[in-house]
């Protein structure tokens, strides 16, 4: 980089001169440009204030100037030119540009008090709105279902089976962590309880019911939403933002059986299936605990679990399983396919398709839990 | 003349594929530099290159005389504070307002007061032509034209020695093309700006640059004037400058060249 003194160009400076009838010049001299005002503008923006009465100016010393300090030295002079000005030919073009600027107060937005007010309307309305889209979405898909269905060698199998594959088979290793941990946790905490009661027996029927039922297909579905949730929604959100949608959409292509449809049955086929492998994992963890803790034999916990554990247990955290898959997927396509073309947008729309999910999640396992409490419910 | 960019012996390679084969060029200061080339002949590669944002396989590339891709990170911000980018698309925060764009450059540099950095968004906004009352609107409301002369805006913010632009004029109509030559024509005159654009419109290249070089062949198959690159009779350079489009474009430059441009006999 070139210094100041190689070149011949002086820091930017102000000087007071008194003429013979007693008027005062401000002669300015040196760079005025970014480089050199960097540091300084502040405190030249102030000395110059100092001088804004002053009627005649002298700019003719000025080696370099560029906007920055013809601005500095514009908004000194009130944004107009003083009486006596003289300054070089090539810096007129600066201050005749700004000129030109028309004054207008930048955007401000108004302090809105009723915000709170609007912005709890806004909420609910928003939240009405998406379950009434949510659920024309759901009855979309079945319709596309019922499509595939009657014409069975259309259907778009290969997207399907490669949802499987990313939201099933590639989740196989963390939902097994998860659920070995907390069938773990589980059995030995209900151990430390029972070993007091000398009931060391009904581990199996806490470990069995509670993960069959409820742990198993609770932990899928959160970890699946969590994980593919959010990528469905990002990515129908960056096929928004590349007009691909738009694209898909005026060959005539319908959105809901080509992108909607497949997401939804994939997650209805991969989380049944890993609502399985992850309650086997967590027995397998709570059998271990079990052993550990209070010396049940793998044996025995394997052969008493059938009596333990009705298989209705089964079937109602498969449905569930089922229904949670459908339930994520559907929430995701939905604020997926909602996200304007921005950055912000997108970020926000995964976050809450992910948040909405694993909260329609819970409420739905609540009200199931509420429905069959008097079934599979083996001691009585 | 001083070189403000200086490559020498670049190759980039893309797997197997060689882009650039010891390719060499120079910017000297105060020249607006076009680069011109098929697609897939490596310009706006070469271009992200100067801005140091891709390494080359080999070879340097010196801006202001700082080889970009030996430089702690340190140096190469400072350096970046010195010239202003124009992308293709724009580049605008989708998350920011209009405004917000042109003056994020400001604030981060925490010298300029609030007033201060308003004035300046406005004369910037003002220079390439948007009304004040754009300036609250978000990137995804505007027209593609409006969003790429706002992202000249923002690379004007700093007071850029340097500026690079790619595909400028794409997507703006023929009135707004010719109002952007004309701007980067007077801020060249006013503050020496160098220039450094990719360009496919002849129009512009006719209009804004004074040297042109011609990528073709994996290498700068020639530099010069307009004259001079038309001179130089390869199948590329025939067929850009020579076609119907771009004898139109140089007849609409020379009215008075008569039957052929630079003498070239009319086809």
């Amino acid at each position: 980089m070139q210094s100041a003194a190689t070149t011949g160009i002086q820091e930017p400076e102000i000087r007071l001169t008194q003429g013979r009838d007693g008027a005062h010049t401000v002669a300015l001299s040196g760079a005025w440009d970014i480089r050199a005002l960097r540091a300084r503008a502040a405190e030249l923006g102030r000395a110059l204030g100092r001088q804004a009465r002053a009627a005649s100016w002298d700019l003719t010393g000025i080696q370099r100037l560029d906007h920055i300090g013809a601005l500095l030295i514009w908004r000194a002079w009130d944004k107009r030119r003083p009486a006596a000005l003289a300054l070089r030919s090539e810096h007129d073009a600066l201050f005749s540009r700004l000129g030109a600027v028309p004054e207008a107060s930048a955007p401000r937005a108004r302090p809105d008090l009723l915000e709170p007010l609007r912005a709890l309307g806004d909420f609910g309305a928003a939240l009405a709105g998406g379950g009434l889209e949510i659920v024309r979405l759901l009855g979309q898909v079945a319709l596309d279902a019922l499509g595939v269905l009657r014409d069975p060698v259309r259907g778009p199998w290969r997207e399907i089976s490669a949802g499987v594959y990313r939201a099933g088979a590639q989740a196989l290793g963390i939902t097994a962590l998860v659920g070995f941990l907390i069938g773990v946790v589980l059995s030995y905490l209900s151990a430390e309880q029972l070993k007091d009661f000398g009931a060391n027996a009904f581990v199996i029927n806490i470990v069995g019911i509670g993960v069959v039922r409820e742990l198993g297909p609770m932990l899928t579905a959160i970890l699946v939403a969590g994980r593919s949730g959010s990528a469905i929604t990002a990515q129908l959100g960056v096929m928004r933002v590349t007009e691909e949608l738009d694209a898909l959409a005026v060959m005539g292509i319908p959105l809901s059986m080509r992108l909607v449809f497949p997401k939804v049955a994939a997650l209805a086929v991969a989380l049944p299936l890993l609502v399985l492998w992850t309650d086997a994992i967590a027995l397998a963890g709570g059998m271990v605990s079990a052993k550990w803790q209070l010396g049940i034999a793998y044996r025995t916990f394997v052969e008493s679990l059938p009596a333990a554990v009705p298989i209705a247990n089964y079937w109602i955290g498969l449905g569930k399983g089922a229904a949670f898959g459908v339930l994520i997927a559907l929430i995701a396509c939905h604020f997926g396919l909602r996200i304007e073309p921005n950055t912000e947008s997108l970020g926000a729309g995964t976050t809450r398709s992910v948040v909405a999910a694993i909260t329609v999640v819970i409420i739905v396992d609540a009200i199931v839990a509420v429905i069959f409490s008097g079934v599979g419910m083996g001691l009585r | 003349m001083k070189a403000l960019i200086e490559i020498e012996g670049l190759w980039t390679t893309f797997g197997d594929n060689v882009v650039h084969r010891d390719l060499n060029l120079s910017v000297a200061q105060g020249e607006v530099l076009a680069l011109v080339g098929g697609s897939g002949s490596g310009k706006t590669t070469l271009l992200r290159q100067m801005l140091g944002l891709e390494h080359p396989a080999r070879g340097t590339v010196r801006v202001f005389g700082i080889p970009l891709h030996e430089v702690p990170i340190a140096q190469l911000r400072r350096l970046r504070k010195r010239w202003g980018v124009l992308f293709q698309e724009g580049a605008l925060y989708s998350a920011l307002s209009v405004f917000d764009n042109v003056a994020l450059p400001l604030r981060e540099m925490r010298c300029f007061d609030e007033g201060f950095v308003r004035d300046m968004v406005m004369l910037k906004l003002a220079m390439v032509d948007i009304e004040a009352r754009h300036a609250g609107k978000m990137p995804a409301e505007l027209s593609g034209g409006m969003v790429k002369r706002i992202a000249l805006a923002r690379a004007l913010a700093l007071e850029p020695e340097l500026l690079f632009l790619d595909e400028p004029t794409a997507g703006l109509d023929p009135d707004r093309s010719e109002s952007f030559v004309r701007l980067v024509t007077e801020l060249r005159r006013e503050l020496k700006l160098t220039v450094v654009m990719v360009t496919h419109d002849l129009d512009t290249l006719v209009a804004a640059a004074n040297r042109i070089a011609v990528l073709a062949e994996q290498r700068v198959l020639v530099t010069g004037t307009l004259s001079e690159v038309v001179a130089a009779k390869h199948p590329f350079i025939v067929n850009f400058f020579l076609g119907e489009r771009g004898l139109r474009a140089l007849a609409g430059l020379r009215p008075m060249a008569s039957g052929g441009v630079a003498g070239i006999p009319p086809t």
